[in-house]
């Protein structure tokens, strides 16, 4: 009994997953924090760790996690596998001919992947696989119909399956349920994709949070200029009528 | 005699630095009551001069290759000193050029700007916009993307709808069969010293025409027709210090709302920077909607309202080319009394509100994918935006004027 009700209280944390108009499934918000360091160096190590095996992220480095409140030592100890110097970027030892050959297409860089696709997107998407025994994969997602990737972080979040509605002539998704638990609850993995969502953002411009600071700094400045400029213009156009 | 002035007496000698200065500065007579919309003139070229400069400085670390150039970009991002900053001020620059060019170009065509006897003038800023179209178009397929590939492709292929020749055209811009490592390569060449150079050149004929005739204002009459006991006009102050001390007030307005695109929301909500372009270019997978970027649209919307004939997009283009250069001929299609919206009837002033309301119609809907509704708003937004044209002579001559005022008011 106890475990039913777990099981419900579970589900409500599901989010439900709306079909709307042609736009495409709803998204949920994903909840981004980038100075939230603890949550991007969570999402670096789900990231290295669940991630880097099949995609890259060529353009990231390895020492850039020092901007996220990491020593040296600390990125080589827990994070650095798929390289040797802390200098190098994210490059995975899968080819890229045959990782199509195994998938149907191969598993795309991740560097600017938050940028292509959007946090949320990203989000949504890392919690809508649902098992579909009609792929080869033997997983589908609400978000990326006929997707290739399997669902990798299976192994935590359990194994979804759709609940589906008639609409009209269509059959149609209308909210996952959890079929079988995985490892930890959905509440919880709900916060490791969070944690993982807000990494990938951060990584698709590390220089992000430094360009508003400075953003700030440029427009006090420019606002201070103008003050100067405009009696400047007043003074020397006194005499124009 | 001071040292100074000796020194420049020795180089006014052999080069007329003192005489340019006097001509296009301190001696140079601008109308003293330019308003709001003539700052715009003096904003593009300091986004052209934004643009060159940050534009050298990616150079040095972008590489025109198929296989490095989506990654020169992000290196350029993440490891260049700076190079975000760079990078960004290059590309809200693009989209912020055009503003201000169409922001000029709205004020030409509200006070007759273009008229005797400015023609020359507003025939090289014409040539000017073209250029700038065409940088704008060769540049966005630098950073290898997937809209960077797919909108050149689109676009090339809009030569081969030329009858009999068009498949050797497109094939002899692209150097491939499809976009390819060669076109990025031409394309680079262009973008980086061909068309600076002839934007550069545009530039200054378009001052130097100016420069001769003096600036038109807001009245639209002549201030070199009242002079004083010197030649010089009643209605004149120098450029210098007046307008350079007005156009820094400008310059800084203008570059706090720059900065705040720049710092914080570059990628203008994908007006400015396409998300789909930070998918690298693959020529395998065509993006469902391919749109032009913001200030190609409203051409591109003429385009796609022309209906295919003869199973031929070439009508599209033709209607597309001829919006364009239907601009050249505008000094001549205007037969009106008076030069400034000031003076003009209501005919002209509804006609201009209506062209406005069609181009910017025009350009949303370009932004959308095509559907039945749009397609019949498009068509009938370049109706108008042909017929502002073409009936001009027409209502230009029968519109109700007011007479103009001798000297310049406010």
């Amino acid at each position: 009994m106890k475990r039913l009700k777990n099981f419900l209280l579970l589900l409500m944390a599901v989010p439900v997953i709306a079909l709307a108009s042609e736009e495409g499934p709803a998204l949920d918000k994903a909840p981004i924090n980038l100075s939230d360091h603890e949550s991007l160096q969570r999402g670096a190590r789900i990231f290295v760790n669940y991630c880097l095996n099949c995609h890259s992220a060529s353009a990231m480095r390895y020492s850039r996690m020092e901007d996220l409140g990491l020593t040296e030592e600390q990125i080589k100890e827990n994070l650095l596998f798929a390289a040797e110097k802390p200098g190098e970027t994210m490059t995975v030892a899968m080819n890229k001919k045959e990782a199509k050959g195994w998938f149907g297409s191969a598993p795309p860089d991740l560097s600017v992947i938050a940028r292509a696709r959007g946090s949320d997107w990203l989000y949504t998407y890392l919690r809508s696989f649902y098992r579909d025994d009609s792929r080869p994969t033997g997983w589908n997602n609400v978000v990326f119909d006929k997707v290739a990737m399997p669902h990798v972080l299976w192994s935590l979040q359990g194994e979804m399956v759709p609940v589906r509605k008639k609409e009209g002539e269509h059959e149609v998704i209308e909210r996952l349920e959890l079929a079988k638990p995985g490892s930890v609850t959905l509440a919880e993995y709900d916060a490791m994709v969070g944690d993982l969502v807000n990494y990938l953002t951060w990584m698709g411009e590390p220089d992000q949070l430094k360009r508003k600071e400075l953003g700030l700094i440029v427009l006090a400045f420019l606002a201070i200029f103008f003050v100067v400029a405009y009696y400047l213009k007043k003074e020397f156009w006194k005499d124009v009528h | 005699m001071s040292a100074l002035q000796k020194m420049m007496g020795w180089i006014d000698d052999r080069f007329p630095l003192t005489a340019t200065y006097k001509a296009h500065l301190s001696e140079y007579y601008a109308p003293k009551n330019f308003n709001f919309w003539y700052f715009f003139g003096s904003l593009a070229l300091l986004v052209l001069v934004m643009q060159i400069v940050t534009g050298i400085f990616l150079t040095m670390n972008y590489k025109p290759d198929s296989e490095l150039a989506f990654g020169s970009v992000e290196y350029i991002m993440r490891d260049v000193d700076w190079g975000w900053l760079i990078r960004y001020m290059h590309s809200t620059g693009a989209s912020m050029f055009f503003v201000v060019v169409y922001l000029h170009m709205f004020r030409g065509l509200m006070y007759g700007s273009y008229r005797k006897p400015r023609e020359l003038i507003w025939i090289f800023g014409v040539l000017i916009y073209l250029a700038l179209m065409a940088e704008a178009f060769l540049g966005y397929l630098l950073p290898w993307g997937q809209m960077s590939y797919w909108g050149a492709q689109v676009i090339v292929n809009l030569f081969a709808a030329v009858p009999f020749i068009g498949d050797d055209l497109s094939l002899w811009i692209r150097g491939d069969y499809v976009i390819s490592d060669a076109t990025l390569n031409r394309f680079f060449a262009f973008h980086v010293i061909a068309l600076p150079l002839v934007l550069i050149a545009l530039v200054a004929v378009h001052l130097v025409a100016l420069h001769e005739v003096g600036s038109n204002n807001p009245d639209g009459i002549e201030i070199k027709k009242k002079k004083d006991a010197n030649g010089i006009p009643l209605d004149g102050i120098p450029f210098h210090p007046y307008y350079t001390v007005k156009d820094i007030v400008g310059v800084i307005v203008f570059l706090m709302v720059f900065s705040a695109i720049v710092f914080f929301g570059p990628t203008m909500g994908g007006y400015f920077l396409e998300a789909n372009n930070f998918i690298p270019a693959d020529p395998l997978k065509t993006p469902p909607h391919i749109a032009p970027l913001w200030y190609f649209t409203p051409f591109y919307a003429i385009l796609r309202a022309v209906p295919p004939m003869f199973g031929s997009q070439f009508p599209g283009v033709v209607a597309m080319g001829l919006s364009i250069v239907l601009l050249f001929f505008l000094p001549w299609l205007d037969r009106g009394k008076v030069k400034s919206i000031r003076y003009r009837g209501p005919i002209y002033k509804i006609a201009l509100a209506l062209f406005i309301v069609a181009f910017v119609g025009l350009g949303y809907l370009g932004l959308l994918p095509p559907s039945p509704v749009a397609t019949i708003l498009a068509q009938t937004f370049s109706v108008i935006y042909f017929l502002f044209f073409l009936l001009m002579p027409w209502y230009t001559s029968i519109d109700k004027t007011k007479p103009e005022p001798e000297r310049v008011t406010g």
